[in-house]
């Protein structure tokens, strides 16, 4: 692929133009996941979804997203002017620093750096933020209650979301991305960690979910409780700064998900033989973004099944489940690797 | 309102939250006004008359054929049991025997009634706890039965099917077939409805005691309906004071003692299955026969005070007419469910946090405009 | 051990859940309920007994069966139907008889509630089975029902 990178040779210039494409890229990727999840919620519904702008209502987000451009910000009068506005963007641009430093194939990542895995759980809690910022300075009840309540979800699901990744980095023995897919070649980090790893990566899905404040984990914005919990008093385009970075954060948990536990940009391993992926490395591309969506979708499956928890059996989740099964599991794995139990291929 | 806040001592701690009148959760246009500490619910206080029709002085300049129809809207979910409320008030005071089958033929509608209005409530009831697509599921079901009403009603919701005397016209030719359809279908599907929602570990964790209500305590509010029922408070109406053809069929009273949201849930389900049974036992023996007895064009009730209560979807409905032998009643009052179940609110959710406050709101089963008239 | 025990039975009530959704979501080209609603109109068809609107049939001699007698403004509600009358000496018995001038109907106060249809004596007033009738301007609600120039159809008598 053309965009091989290495930061410190290149020069500003260089820099910028590549975040320009990056950020092209995501806003169209945030848009069009945004339609997935509208069709999906809706074949899940007995429903068609939207099917009306563009063939098979491909160009729906595009236009609900000009319709947001051209609506008029509102907010409250008593509002702290400053923080409500600095909100959103604190929430957008979290979400899209972490899309830096992931490896789409062996050669498509911008930013390579050493501590990838800890990059990303670092970037990926600063977005709660600017939630609470949004909630609190709203000076709307509703969006106080919500932003509370992502603060105490953040603060405890970060926990899992990082010991389920610690577990695997057990195996890897580096933080570094591109160097964790090294490892993957001879194959998938679930398949060498069998046991603990796919406990590990059900915690991840799970706690992932509610990291990015998804059903069943979406105390903050909880419609039939809060009404629209945080960005309550949020329209036009700063509401569509917290929609977008909700999608691309999803994303982005799919994405590590894919990278640490199913190989990222690697291909199966019974396709290997057949040696596509050295006539044509850029098929990476597609493996990632396949094992991506197919994670995606599992979100949205469980968005638009289950029920939504209580707020105290959120954290019941967490500290009484979660976090004990995690600590164990990070034992067992450690074990594992001591005695040389994995499987390699 | 303003004076209660004024006058309170409040802790510093504690705050006002404005529920309503917009709400998803409210159903309509309730208006909660509630004291929270943190998410814990202090205190609950219905705020009502936001839709407020005064159906019931309407009834006093209407005829009693007009009534009927005013019924529809209050609690449209169940409107043509209430039509039959009216009806039967009507029809008892002027002793007036009706037809074989137009008892059988209403009891049938109004058992389809009954789970085309739990099949909303089971819809409304997933959202309210975060699983949108029961709603929708819901809503299929509901389509069959609302197609079935259209057909021999002419209308969906609105039906005004009944009038004093009997039915506005007789049942469509395809009428028992759909219904026989119906029934068939829906009895693959309270199974789905179990396994995607009353078996789910989330849903059982959020209903399971939460909003408990004592059986003494389901009395002395004046609740009804499965309500009531879930607490172990056998009350309902078709089986105490049958009415139509609700002598002829056999079926169980759904009965639980938890008394906490899982069991007015569990109470529903179990409805949906009783009322599947009657409408089995009634569909294939409607009798020939006259669809209405003719009454005169003016309908003139005997002087004096005449009551009659029927089984709607959400509990007891009172119809009390006070005639003076006019063609217009005096005074027409209605003893609605939804008024007395709302009562209860403040007492199950003090104490529980936002999220239980919604629950248990979802298992009353309120229609708005039910409560306001 | 009850701890892993539960751990077990909510995962497998929550796959449960998921494989109902599931099925839903492959069969969904089968499945879907939605009506897509103006593309349909030709083919979406009211049932017979809906209730549309309230029409006056007239025959291909521009006559419809009103007699004027009243019942239908009588029964209704809310006051929908209003009917202007007059007396007028009809040609083929010579005698004065009540005729309509106007039967007047305000759909935009009409429940649907049916009554004056079962009031009448001589059906003259039927349902429609329409469903668009939303207009851009609210005085189009109120419609003549009589066709201008229409008579009595002769024969009819209450």
């Amino acid at each position: 692929m053309i965009l091989s990178i290495n930061i410190v040779e290149n020069n500003m210039l260089n820099m910028l133009l590549i975040a320009a494409i990056y950020l092209g890229i995501f806003s169209v990727a945030g848009l069009f996941l945004v339609l997935l999840e509208r069709k999906v919620a809706a074949w899940f519904q007995l429903r068609l979804g939207p099917n009306r702008v563009g063939p098979w209502g491909l160009l729906q987000t595009m236009a609900d997203a000009l319709k947001l451009v051209s609506k008029e910000l509102t907010g409250t009068v008593k509002a702290d002017k400053f923080l409500y506005n600095l909100a959103p963007y604190f929430v957008i641009i979290s979400s899209l620093m972490a899309l830096a430093v992931f490896p789409f194939t062996q050669e498509f990542q911008a930013f390579d750096i050493n501590i990838g895995i800890f990059f990303l759980i670092a970037i990926s809690s600063i977005g709660v933020i600017g939630i609470l910022l949004g909630g609190w300075a709203s000076n709307n009840k509703f969006a106080l209650i919500g932003a509370m309540r992502s603060g105490v979800q953040t603060i405890s699901y970060e926990l899992s979301v990082g010991l389920s990744l610690v577990t695997m980095v057990l195996l890897t023995g580096t933080l570094q991305l591109s160097e964790i897919i090294e490892v993957q070649k001879n194959g998938w980090l679930i398949v060498q960690g069998h046991i603990p790893a796919i406990i590990a990566f059900m915690i991840y899905m799970i706690a992932g979910t509610a990291e990015t404040n998804r059903a069943p984990f979406d105390m903050v914005e909880a419609e039939s409780e809060l009404g629209a919990g945080f960005h309550t008093e949020y329209s036009g385009m700063k509401f569509a700064y917290f929609f977008l970075a909700e999608f691309i954060n999803m994303f982005i948990i799919a994405a590590i998900a894919a990278t640490v536990f199913f190989g990222g940009w690697l291909e199966p391993a019974w396709l290997t033989p057949l040696g596509i992926a050295e006539v044509f490395p850029a098929i990476g591309v597609f493996w990632f973004l396949g094992k991506t969506f197919a994670l995606v979708f599992l979100m949205m499956w469980f968005r638009w099944t289950f029920p939504r928890l209580r707020v105290d059996q959120l954290l019941t989740l967490e500290w009484k489940y979660l976090l004990p099964l995690n600590l164990l599991n990070i034992v067992l794995m450690a074990l594992i690797v001591w005695l040389g139990l994995t499987i390699q291929i | 309102m303003d004076t209660n806040i004024a006058n309170s001592n409040l802790k510093s701690e504690d705050y006002f939250i404005n529920m309503g009148p917009q709400h998803p959760a409210t159903h309509g246009v309730l208006r909660l006004l509630l004291t929270i500490d943190g998410e814990i619910i202090k205190k609950v206080e219905p705020d009502l008359g936001y839709i407020h029709r005064s159906i019931e002085k309407m009834c006093e300049r209407d005829s009693y054929q007009q009534i009927v129809h005013l019924t529809d809207r209050m609690d449209y979910l169940s409107s043509h049991i209430n039509n039959e409320a009216v009806c039967l008030t009507v029809e008892n005071a002027l002793q007036l025997e009706v037809p074989e089958r137009v008892k059988v033929i209403r009891t049938i509608i109004g058992e389809l009634t009954r789970i085309a209005s739990h099949c909303l409530w089971w819809g409304v009831m997933g959202m309210d706890v975060g699983a949108l697509t029961t709603y929708f599921y819901g809503f299929r079901d509901r389509e069959m039965i609302n197609d079935i009403f259209e057909e021999t009603c002419g209308a969906r919701l609105t039906m005004n099917y009944n009038i004093p005397g009997g039915l506005m016209f007789d049942i469509h030719p395809n009428f028992v077939k759909r219904t026989k359809d119906f029934v068939a279908h829906f009895k693959t599907k309270i199974p789905e409805y179990d396994k995607l929602l009353t078996g789910n570990v989330i849903f059982q964790k959020r209903m399971k005691g939460v909003g408990i209500l004592s059986k003494e305590d389901a009395i002395s509010f004046g609740a009804s309906g499965p309500v009531a029922r879930g607490s172990g408070y056998s009350c309902d109406v078709r089986k105490y004071h049958s009415y139509s053809a609700l002598d002829k069929v056999t079926f169980n009273e759904a009965l639980k003692t938890e008394g906490d949201s899982l069991a007015r849930y569990e109470v529903r389900i179990q409805e949906m299955w009783e009322s599947l049974s009657i409408i089995e036992q009634l569909i294939d023996n409607i009798p020939e026969g006259e669809h209405k007895v003719a009454t005169n064009a003016v309908i003139k009730l005997p002087k004096g005070e005449f009551y009659q209560k029927v089984e709607t979807a959400r509990g007891e409905l009172g119809v009390f007419i006070n005639s003076t032998g006019t063609k217009n009643p005096y005074r027409l009052k209605f003893r609605s469910p939804g008024f007395s179940n709302l009562s209860l609110l403040n007492h199950i959710a003090v104490g529980g946090k936002i999220g239980d406050l919604v629950a248990s709101m979802a298992t009353l089963d309120l229609v708005i405009p039910d409560i306001d008239r | 051990m009850s701890y892993f025990g539960d751990i077990y039975k909510g995962i497998k009530t929550l796959l449960t859940g998921m494989s109902v959704t599931g099925k839903v979501f492959l069969n969904n080209k089968n499945n879907s309920i939605t009506q897509q609603y103006p593309d349909n109109r030709e083919t979406l068809k009211m049932f017979n007994r809906f209730r549309g609107e309230v029409v006056m049939p007239h025959n291909e001699k521009n006559e419809h069966t009103c007699t004027g007698c009243q019942k239908c403004e009588i029964a209704c509600p809310n006051g929908s139907i209003e009917i202007i009358w007059d007396r007028q000496i009809d040609p083929e018995s010579g005698k004065k008889k009540k005729m309509i001038d106007q039967h007047i109907y305000h759909l935009g106060m009409c429940t649907m509630c049916g009554l004056c249809i079962e009031a009448c004596p001589t059906d003259a007033i039927l349902w429609a089975q329409n469903y668009e009738n939303s207009v851009y301007d609210r005085s189009a609600l109120t419609k003549v029902l009589n066709q201008p120039g229409s008579k009595i159809m002769p024969g009819v008598e209450d």
